[in-house]
């Protein structure tokens, strides 16, 4: 079996005086989209963070593509081709819509070819493109988040909830984008609340409890099993949104 | 008994409370020791310099607030007891309004200072603090009707605390008139203070600005308001600067704005409580009398090693006598680098 | 956040509001111009340490030390310049200020690199520490300058060409408040340009707003901080030889002095906006020329009656930056 693009053997982080994951293990194959589902507060969004290298691993190792990458600095993580759009956006919004896109495009002038396609997924983004990101509304803000984690062909995305407060049409932009994604250039690691859009998307799983991984498998497996996914991820996981 | 009179507060170091004990008892017989007036004026200064540095560290080291602003309470208090005795004549009234008129104005700007900057962060409160401890030094130096400008105010004393005064012949060969009664009247006074200070910083308040300074929002969570603590403990802590600075006025019968209300003042006490050590009040004692010896008798021996140097350009000038800051500045940075705590954390870890 | 002009508005009402109560318009013009060109000095000082703080949460309490030393600096090669500085031709004068002020610049810069390196760089985001580090770092810095250039003020000429005043009717506007206006401007339109038209201005713009969002983008902040601190401390350099040649004089307090200008610009202009430091500048340098022409005893007081009405009606400065 070829060696998996990411992988985190027992991975240990604190924050303060907090000890959040105790020990994460999970593989991410190339190619494919994992998605990463747990209940609020197991440490999904953590270990995204410690992954890029926000917060320390205490500790435990993090690999990406044969290279330990536990705790290296951040930009350097970056530029191994590791994009991350947390949860909260974080869109530069006293810059316009082009400039936080020109940052993000960190190789060089943007490939026309590949904004026009950006635009015609989140067509949003060229009506307002001269304006300033924080006047945005939320999905548009969402958009603007992951086109600049897409803006340059890069090897992982590491996305925080994509679909939190989307409108549906918007959502189903954002799934055929990640298709196009996963079957071409990139692979993804996803963290989501909304079990249907992980349910349509995700190719593997891996579900977290309290620090830790509980489980990791297929995604087709994992939702046909109802009982494993009350006892992981609770009830009315499938009807929230 | 002394556990009680120290609050329970012992230097825990054997050479901690050695060094405590020598400047207990050697400013008590200070006057029989050293007589002479320079050396009272050094004992004196030493007394007050004491109570301003512990009050600061109340801020500093107990709350984690940086103010820039405590020099400015301190000028109050000085000026306070210094414009009444000027104005309503040498009694003791004047003292009495003076004092209490400076207490509540300190009490006051602190409360208004506090209320409006101390809920946002530590660097803001700074910042604001020095603006506004600016302001008021050229305030003071321009109202020259009411405080004499530049040149201060020189005033009498009480009666009672002049050097005319005597009340008696003499005792080991020292005079017993006013100055000595008003070095007997500031030291009890700092050493009340000192007490006092020790009292509230033990006290649950201590613990709960103690909480606050390591986890403000931690402390908020569980329900302190740490604005109203903060603003209390800063209030104190400019209450006793300005009794801090009552005292001096009370003892030198001249208040201008070099010695009460200057940015070097500030730089002092912020010297004295980093190298004595943050936090631990015993700090602010032994900073402040390791500084005022510093300003009256470092320059002797940097004036050995400048005559030694002479010839040597550069070098020579490192040590000229009045560059004794110098030195006390890289010691107070090589402090908050590598002894947080001090030269009393120091003393403590050997125990 | 659309383009907020409110700010922006208060100088012209300012200028305005003071017409009437000064009474005499060419006096009105003079202390116009002296508060223009004060403001602008005081905002070259102030950028850097503005940006500083917005990058990377740290604030100098030091920064007076480079103001100093651009003034010590400047000084010194202006007095070994001295035939030049009193000939009487503008070129041999600008011959003489040129070095003099790149002299500045340099050694502050340099000086800057050094700071940040040995005194901030050790205690990045404990602020208590770092106020307490950085203000023993101006007081060493403040000993230092005394034993190199001596304990006394050293008092320094403006060269020929820029002393007097050019006269319209009875309007007298000092030459070398004009320099120091044009000069101001000039720095602050190439600070607008870089920050709003280049790569690196949208660097620093969006590491002000998320620096940590900055770094997962691949960009390494620290660079930039240090890049930053270098230039901001050049630039108090060149604000502080421009302060010396205003006053004349060069003593080693100078930097602290202004510097409690520069802390409540900064302040009144919201902590981390270059735009905001514009205008709490220029807001400072106008009023301090005003009230000193009106009420000459609170005229220095009155920075602070300002400050403290520009943060009751925005708590955050004018120009609050949005952060994280």
């Amino acid at each position: 079996m070829a060696e998996p693009l990411l992988s985190l053997r027992g991975v240990q982080t604190h924050i303060g005086h907090y000890h959040i994951l105790h020990g994460v293990e999970f593989d991410v194959a190339e190619g494919g989209l994992t998605m990463l589902l747990g209940r609020n507060g197991a440490g999904k969004t953590t270990t995204l963070r410690t992954i890029m290298g926000m917060w320390r691993a205490a500790a435990g190792e993090i690999r990406f593509d044969g290279r330990d990458i536990t705790n290296m600095p951040t930009p350097d993580i970056a530029r191994l081709g590791i994009a991350y759009v947390p949860e909260s956006m974080a869109i530069f919004a006293d810059l316009t819509v082009q400039e936080n896109l020109v940052l993000a495009a960190r190789s060089g002038p943007m490939d026309q070819k590949r904004l026009d396609w950006i635009f015609g997924r989140f067509e949003a983004l060229k009506r307002f493109w001269m304006l300033p990101a924080g006047l945005l509304s939320g999905g548009q803000k969402q958009m603007l988040a992951v086109a600049r984690a897409i803006i340059e062909p890069r090897r992982l995305l590491l996305i925080d909830e994509p679909t939190k407060g989307l409108a549906p049409a918007i959502i189903a932009n954002m799934i055929d984008a990640f298709r196009e994604l996963k079957d071409g250039e990139s692979t993804l690691l996803v963290v989501e609340q909304n079990f249907a859009f992980a349910r349509q998307l995700g190719d593997s799983v891996a579900v977290m409890d309290d620090g830790r991984v509980a489980h990791q498998g297929g995604m087709a497996a994992f939702a046909a099993d109802s009982a494993l996914q009350q006892h992981l991820l609770g009830l009315g996981m499938d009807t929230h949104q | 008994m002394l556990r009680s009179i120290l609050s329970d507060d012992l230097p825990r170091s054997r050479w901690l409370a050695l060094a405590l004990v020598a400047i207990l008892v050697g400013l008590a017989v200070a006057p029989f020791l050293f007589p002479g007036a320079k050396s009272l004026n050094v004992a004196a200064k030493i007394c007050v310099f004491i109570v301003l540095a512990a009050s600061f560290d109340l801020l500093l080291g107990y709350t984690g607030i940086v103010s820039f602003a405590h020099t400015m309470f301190f000028g109050i208090g000085a000026y306070g007891v210094a414009i009444s005795l000027t104005r309503m004549g040498a009694g003791w009234d004047a003292v009495a309004v003076g004092t209490v008129a400076g207490l509540l104005l300190a009490i006051v700007l602190a409360t208004v200072i506090g209320l409006f900057s101390l809920r946002v962060r530590t660097i803001f409160f700074a910042m604001i603090t020095l603006a506004v401890a600016s302001a008021f030094a050229i305030l003071a130096s321009q109202l020259s009707d009411l405080t004499g400008g530049e040149d201060g105010l020189n005033y009498r004393l009480p009666a009672a605390l002049r050097a005319s005064f005597s009340f008696g012949d003499t005792l080991f060969g020292v005079r017993l008139n006013g100055r000595l009664l008003d070095y007997y009247l500031v030291y009890t006074a700092s050493l009340a203070l000192i007490l006092v200070l020790l009292r509230i910083v033990n006290s649950p308040f201590g613990s709960v600005l103690m909480a606050i300074r390591e986890n403000p929002f931690r402390a908020e969570a569980i329900g302190y308001r740490t604005v109203v603590y903060r603003t209390i403990a800063s209030c104190i802590a400019a209450a006793t600067a300005a009794l801090a600075g009552a005292l001096l006025a009370l003892w030198s019968s001249q208040t201008n704005p070099d010695t009460t209300l200057s940015f070097d003042i500030m730089v002092d006490i912020l010297l004295m409580v980093v190298i004595g050590g943050m936090g631990t009040m015993y700090g602010a004692v032994i900073g402040a009398v390791l500084l005022v010896f510093a300003q009256n008798y470092l320059q002797d021996l940097l004036a050995v090693a400048n005559k030694a140097l002479l010839g040597v350009p550069l070098l020579a000038n490192l040590f000229h006598p009045d560059r004794w800051l110098l030195w006390l500045g890289v010691a107070f940075i090589l402090c908050v680098y590598f002894f947080p705590a001090g030269i009393v954390g120091r003393l403590r870890q050997k125990r | 956040m659309k383009r907020d002009w409110l700010p922006l508005l208060l100088i012209p009402a300012l200028m305005i509001g003071a017409l009437p109560l000064i009474g005499s318009p060419a006096s009105w013009v003079t202390l116009t111009v002296a508060g223009l060109a004060m403001g602008l000095m005081i905002f070259i000082m102030a950028s850097g340490l503005t940006l500083t703080f917005g990058l990377m949460d740290v604030l100098n309490f030091g920064h007076g030390a480079f103001i100093a030393v651009g003034a010590f600096v400047a000084a010194s090669v202006m007095l070994a310049l001295a035939p030049w500085m009193t000939a009487d031709s503008i070129w041999l004068n600008l011959a003489a200020i040129g070095p003099a002020v790149l002299a500045a610049m340099v050694v502050s810069g340099v000086l800057g690199l050094g700071f940040e390196r040995v005194i901030v760089r050790p205690v990045y985001g404990q602020h208590l520490k770092q106020i307490l580090v950085t203000t023993g770092g101006l007081i060493v810095a403040e000993q230092l300058l005394k034993v190199i250039w001596g304990p006394d003020q050293i008092t320094l000429s403006r060269p020929t060409a820029l002393r007097g005043a050019f006269l319209f009717g009875d309007i007298a506007i000092e030459k070398y408040r004009v320099l120091a206006v044009v000069v101001g401007l000039v720095v602050f339109a190439a600070l607008a340009l870089t920050l709003n038209r280049t790569r690196l201005g949208l660097l620093i713009r969006a590491g002000v707003e998320n620096g940590e969002m900055v770094e997962a983008l691949g960009y390494r902040i620290r660079r930039l901080f240090v890049g930053v601190f270098v230039v901001g401390s050049a630039l108090a350099g060149l604000g502080g030889a421009m302060w010396g040649l205003y006053q004349e004089t060069v003593t080693a307090a100078i930097g602290a002095q202004v510097a409690v200008l520069v802390f409540i610009v900064i302040i009144i202009g919201g902590l981390g906006s270059v735009g905001g430091c514009f205008v709490g500048a220029l807001l400072v340098g106008l009023t301090a020329n005003y009230i000193g022409f009106l009420a000459p005893k609170v005229a220095l007081g009155s920075n602070i009656l300002l400050m403290a009405l520009v943060l009751l009606w925005r708590p955050q400065g004018l120009y609050p930056v949005a952060k994280r």
